[in-house]
């Protein structure tokens, strides 16, 4: 869905971000479960920023890969 | 609360990344038509979402969980009935008009439909609201991140402010539309979580009505059961009162007419992206209070009274916590390190695709609608452009006044609402009967938008001067200030029409040749006939409208 025959898909710039996020939220979630705190937040036990940041890279590289530039034929 | 180094680098690449787009696209707006209407290139997704990306300022995200937790499940009629049938309306009605005229902006239709002075006056009160509204947006979103994050008030308004800017400037609507799109994924994303976790601590919806119910012993959750009367909800308005006041002339006003919104439209590359584009916008916008009614209910539900959440003026006094800081609380509840700079983000982003949709369209609207019309008519295409970058820098330092000026009269906060009942209820009744009855004049329209204009304004001095005069504009001496501005909105608009009607019906139309492409009944509009059921834009208009009415039962 490129708006411009030039220009790269807002998508593609949207997918890298999410990558991005997605990987600092996953591993910032890892070492949450590996280092709990001292005192947990509300539904801690949930480990959210591991399935979150799990989803945020599914998304992000499924947007990679639909909107990546491709060369013409 | 205080942000690790995941949530600061979150941030940070957040303001790379819109930084980055603007200066990539700046090679891509060259022309006026690229500046100022992104080329007229976009597709019905990316129109549709940076026209629900444009209303989605720091005040919508927190100051309507804040309204939530305030008045409960009532806060969604802005979202639902009071933005929906506008929408589709816009999409099926309006938008062929705007779109076959060829027209820049929504003062731009004033003029070829009612001459310069209506567009002069529409212009300027635009320009007005919208940098007016910029600024208290700004303030806003400082005041909040001052409070929940201890970040400097004048750190966050320059710093954002600026990074808009610069990418509004460099790559005009262009940049500020993908931008939206990036900030309105965002915003999705990092505010999603709190429903979630929230319903799943409640007990579902259901634990959450009970836990409201044994709180406040009050009905929170139902749309319209409570509105037979003033004193039954927690609003103090009446049904009338949301239907005609919200429902039909600020949301249609606001939806069809306000300028920072239709500008995303008009970038659409054809007609039928153009009709599709605020059918998609309504479908986003109708699951919205998902991320920001819910929250707002759910903190009522369950945040803990010490917090003492109260009006801001209180807060101030007393040391609690705003309404408007709820959805940060929610937040604060459940994110930890990565997911906060995730939901700070959301906010952030919040913020600036409001005000990226302010300065795009006050730099078109001072560009092609002052400057061009009454200072400079033939200068060249590349001067202005160049007007146009200098404008929305000019736009973002006006706004930052603004926010300072809000800053040492808090007050001016309580008038955002009225500012929607001063300039756009009017202007809907004139662009309305511009497009739907041929037989309204030059006279008439400027006349009747100017009436409409005054007397909004009039009404509002009369209520501050005289507190009685509320039960004549408000029909009732219950109604809280969101029920007055309602009526007085809906009284503007009716005066606007009845003068624009009266003064027409003195004056000498315009003759039918000249009216062609603005006027239903003298504008042939392409048919969709040819296509499949499912292109047609009328199939999807009729499927939001559905999903519409079975919410409106579901929560009755």
């Amino acid at each position: 869905m490129s708006e411009q025959k030039h220009s790269l898909s807002i998508w593609l710039f949207i997918g890298s971000l999410l990558l991005v996020y997605g990987l600092l939220i996953l591993g910032s979630g890892i070492y949450v479960l590996s280092h709990p705190p001292e005192h947990p937040l509300v539904l801690a036990k949930l480990n959210a920023p591991i399935w979150w940041g799990g989803l945020l890279i599914v998304l992000g590289v499924t947007y990679i890969l639909i909107f990546r530039p491709r060369r013409e034929k | 609360m205080t942000l690790g180094s995941v949530d600061l680098a979150i941030i940070a690449v957040y303001f790379l990344y819109v930084l980055g787009i603007g200066y990539y696209l700046k090679r891509f707006s060259k022309s006026g038509e690229d500046f100022f209407l992104a080329g007229r290139e976009m597709t019905a997704w990316i129109a549709g979402l940076s026209f629900l990306a444009a209303n989605l300022g720091s005040l919508e995200l927190m100051g309507w969980a804040g309204a939530a937790y305030q008045y409960g499940i009532l806060a969604a009629h802005w979202y639902w009935v009071g933005a929906i049938p506008a929408m589709l309306f816009l999409g099926i009605v309006m938008m062929p008009f705007y779109y076959i005229s060829k027209t820049h902006s929504v003062p731009g239709y004033l003029q070829l439909r009612y001459g310069e002075s209506s567009r002069a006056l529409g212009a300027i009160s635009f320009g007005l609201m919208t940098v007016l509204m910029s600024g208290i947006n700004m303030y806003a979103m400082a005041k909040v991140m001052g409070v929940v994050l201890g970040w400097d008030m004048h750190f966050s308004i320059w710093v954002s402010s600026i990074t808009v800017a610069i990418y509004v400037a460099l790559g005009g609507l262009r940049s500020a539309i993908f931008n939206e799109v990036l900030q309105f994924v965002l915003i999705w994303l990092g505010a999603l979580l709190i429903p979630i976790l929230g319903l799943i601590e409640a007990g579902g919806w259901n634990g959450m009505v009970n836990k409201i119910q044994a709180r406040l012993h009050a009905d929170y959750t139902h749309l319209w059961s409570t509105m037979g009367s003033f004193t039954d909800n927690p609003m103090g308005i009446h049904w009338t009162g949301i239907v005609l006041g919200l429902g039909w002339v600020i949301s249609f006003g606001y939806w069809t007419t306000d300028f920072l919104v239709v500008q995303r439209v008009l970038a659409a590359k054809d007609l039928r992206s153009a009709k599709l584009a605020p059918i998609i916008g309504s479908a986003f916008k109708m699951a919205v209070p998902f991320i920001v009614i819910l929250p707002g209910l759910l903190g009522l539900a369950l945040l803990p009274a010490d917090l003492h959440i109260t009006s801001a003026d209180i807060a101030a006094n007393t040391g609690g916590h705003s309404y408007d800081e709820v959805l940060p609380l929610m937040m604060v509840r459940y994110f930890g390190p990565g997911l906060l700079g995730l939901g700070i983000t959301a906010l952030i982003a919040g913020f600036m695709s409001g005000m990226a949709g302010n300065v795009s369209a006050f730099a078109t609207v001072w560009t092609y609608d002052i400057y061009r019309a009454f200072m400079r008519k033939n200068a060249s295409d590349d001067h202005y452009v160049s007007m146009g970058r200098w404008c929305t820098i000019l736009g973002v330092l006006v706004s930052i006044g603004t926010a300072y000026l809000v800053m040492q009269f808090k007050s001016i906060m309580d008038y955002v609402q009225a500012l929607f009942s001063f300039f756009i209820a009017p202007l809907f009744g004139t662009i309305l009967l511009g497009m739907l009855w041929k037989r309204g004049t030059r006279q008439g329209g400027f006349w009747g938008l100017l009436a409409g204009t005054l007397s909004s304004i009039g009404f509002f001095i009369w209520v501050k001067e005289v507190p009685s005069a509320l039960s004549y504009i408000a029909l009732s001496t219950h109604a809280k200030p969101m029920a007055e501005n309602m009526y007085r909105a809906l009284w503007s608009w009716c005066i606007c029409v009845v003068v624009t009607v009266v003064v027409s019906l003195l004056t000498k139309p315009k003759p039918e040749a000249e009216l062609t492409g603005l006027v239903y009944g003298l504008t042939p509009v392409p048919s969709e006939g040819h296509l499949p059921l499912y292109k047609r834009s009328i199939f999807w208009a009729v499927a939001v409208a559905l999903v519409f009415v079975v919410l409106q039962w579901i929560f009755w």
